[in-house]
């Protein structure tokens, strides 16, 4: 969604400075997952604000519903039953874009504008720009973008870029009954996170931390985990995503390297031809060619 | 036609034709291709309908062009084996490039350089299409890993970059050289152009 109230901070394929002249404050939502109940209000919200409707799946022994993300669930819960030292731990996450401060997706995305991180920290898909390629599945380091099956548009979590815009909270954070997910500025939601981190290790989670990852520049949306020093366990939240190196190469230096080789193997030609001239047959030869031919009548 | 009889056949109707579909969808890959590579490029999506059209079209007229490229590659393979001769003119290319010929060696159809061209496009060709059905989003790249992608991506830009900078100097080649470029589009040369510059082949057409 186009949206004239927030100013742009980056727009994918964009060489120039896209507009910011209004200051926006960095935002950021919070979710502890040490009060997650796993309840899916969340995921009921994202769906009547956004209005999807996913297919109806099956079930595959897990409350994993729907299994994954698509297209039209732009948030799923992620159940994991994992043995910790403290027994068996029900570890609920809820999964869908971090909204990186560095984006991956916006990073390998060849459209114009198909990408944008307002200047509040949201990263937003414009389907309208959008060309279906894919390459922001590519880029992402967390795996969340969907390209739809029907109009092969991109599409993941907007952190409700519509409402925020307008000073309302994002949809799944209004519903949350447990108050497990929070949103405002980015600074207060850290202050919050370390008071949270804090209570929790008095009560016995030494490992207990903030989940804003340094990799990607921090995310916009943050998690308090009580195993902070292993992320895997949640899901497979990875423990140092950042954006591949690959992809920095792809899109990094290859992008001047390229259009200096192909300018320069362009332009060597023309001066060439310029400066040494045209490789035509010598006289000599032509005139040998002729002898020859003239022997043979 | 047939203007001059003494003129030496170099390519059939069918070699020629070959070669302007392969060269075809070179230049409309090689357009769509730097569209979605360069965002300064990115208008030349306009060529194809826009950005959704040159991501749908670009994969299909690779496939053409794998199809054809495969069948001009063992049309011409056996003429394109190195010998010690070419490997000769290889090292001397550069007295070539600076406009004195008189010491390379004396070449078939081929030249040295002509024949390493044709061997990069060939491994370019490969790894290209390769890493193209990786990243075709819309069919295949669900059946293999992100690494995989990411690495298909890669490839596919360097690989890309180098065959069209290959492509320029194949071309280029073609001006330079006068008398070359009828070749490719009625198939004949002067007996001139041959003696100048293909002197073996030459003397293989003409028995002199
Ligand atoms: S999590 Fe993925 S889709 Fe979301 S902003 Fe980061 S790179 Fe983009
Ligand atoms: S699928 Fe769309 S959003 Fe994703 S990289 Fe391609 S153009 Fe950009």
């Amino acid at each position: 969604m186009a949206l004239q109230s927030l100013d742009i901070a980056k727009r994918s394929a964009t060489t120039t400075e896209p507009p910011q002249a209004r200051k926006t404050p960095q935002v950021a939502k919070l979710i502890d997952v040490s009060q997650c109940i796993g309840c899916k209000a969340c995921q009921v919200a994202c769906m009547q604000w956004n209005d999807l409707r996913d297919e109806v799946g099956n079930c595959a022994g897990t409350y994993d519903n729907p299994r994954d993300l698509t297209d039209q669930s732009w948030t799923v819960m992620r159940y994991a039953e994992v043995e910790t030292d403290r027994g068996l731990e029900w570890l609920i996450r809820k999964d869908g874009c971090m909204h990186c401060e560095d984006p991956g997706c916006l990073k390998a995305c060849p459209s114009p504008g198909a990408i944008v991180k307002y200047s509040n920290g949201i990263v937003d898909f414009h389907q309208e720009n959008c060309i279906g390629c894919g390459y922001c599945v590519t880029g992402c380091p967390f795996n969340v973008p969907r390209i739809s099956k029907k109009d092969s548009k991109a599409y993941k979590c907007t952190l409700c870029s519509d409402r925020v815009a307008v000073g309302l909270e994002p949809a799944c954070v209004k519903v949350c009954p447990t108050g497990c997910i929070s949103f405002g500025s980015k600074e207060d939601m850290q202050e919050r996170a370390d008071e949270r981190v804090a209570e929790l290790k008095e009560r016995g989670f030494t490992n207990a931390g903030l989940y804003d990852p340094a990799g990607v520049s921090g995310t916009h949306v943050m998690y308090v985990l009580h195993h902070a020093d292993k992320p895997g366990l949640y899901s497979g939240l990875p423990a140092d995503p950042a954006i591949s190196p690959t992809v920095s190469l792809w899109k990094g230096i290859t992008k001047p390297l390229a259009m200096a080789g192909i300018a320069a193997a362009a332009l060597g030609g023309l001066f060439h031809y310029v400066m040494k001239g045209p490789n035509d047959v010598s006289k000599e030869i032509e005139a040998e060619v002729d002898k020859e031919l003239e022997g043979e009548k | 036609m047939i203007r001059d009889p003494s003129d030496l056949q170099r390519y059939t109707a069918s070699e020629r034709a070959n070669h302007w579909v392969v060269g075809i969808c070179f230049i409309l890959l090689g357009l769509s291709g730097l569209a979605l590579f360069h965002p300064a490029l990115f208008p030349l999506t306009y060529l194809f309908g826009g950005g959704t059209w040159t991501r749908i079209l670009h994969p299909f007229i690779g496939v053409v062009m794998m199809l054809f490229f495969v069948v001009m590659f063992f049309r011409f393979q056996h003429l394109n084996r190195m010998t010690d001769t070419d490997w000769q003119w290889v090292r001397r290319a550069k007295e070539m490039v600076n406009g004195d010929d008189h010491n390379m060696p004396i070449q078939g159809k081929y030249n040295g350089g002509q024949k390493l061209l044709f061997w990069f496009l060939g491994l370019a060709m490969v790894v290209l299409f390769a890493s193209g059905i990786v990243i075709w989003r819309a069919y295949f790249s669900a059946y293999f890993g992100i690494g995989t992608i990411r690495l298909a991506a890669l490839l596919h830009a360097g690989f890309a970059t180098l065959m069209i900078i290959a492509i320029i100097v194949h071309v280029y080649a073609a001006i330079w050289v006068r008398g070359t470029i009828r070749a490719m589009l009625y198939g004949t040369v002067t007996r001139a152009w041959a003696k100048q510059h293909h002197r073996a082949w030459y003397r293989q057409m003409t028995g002199k």
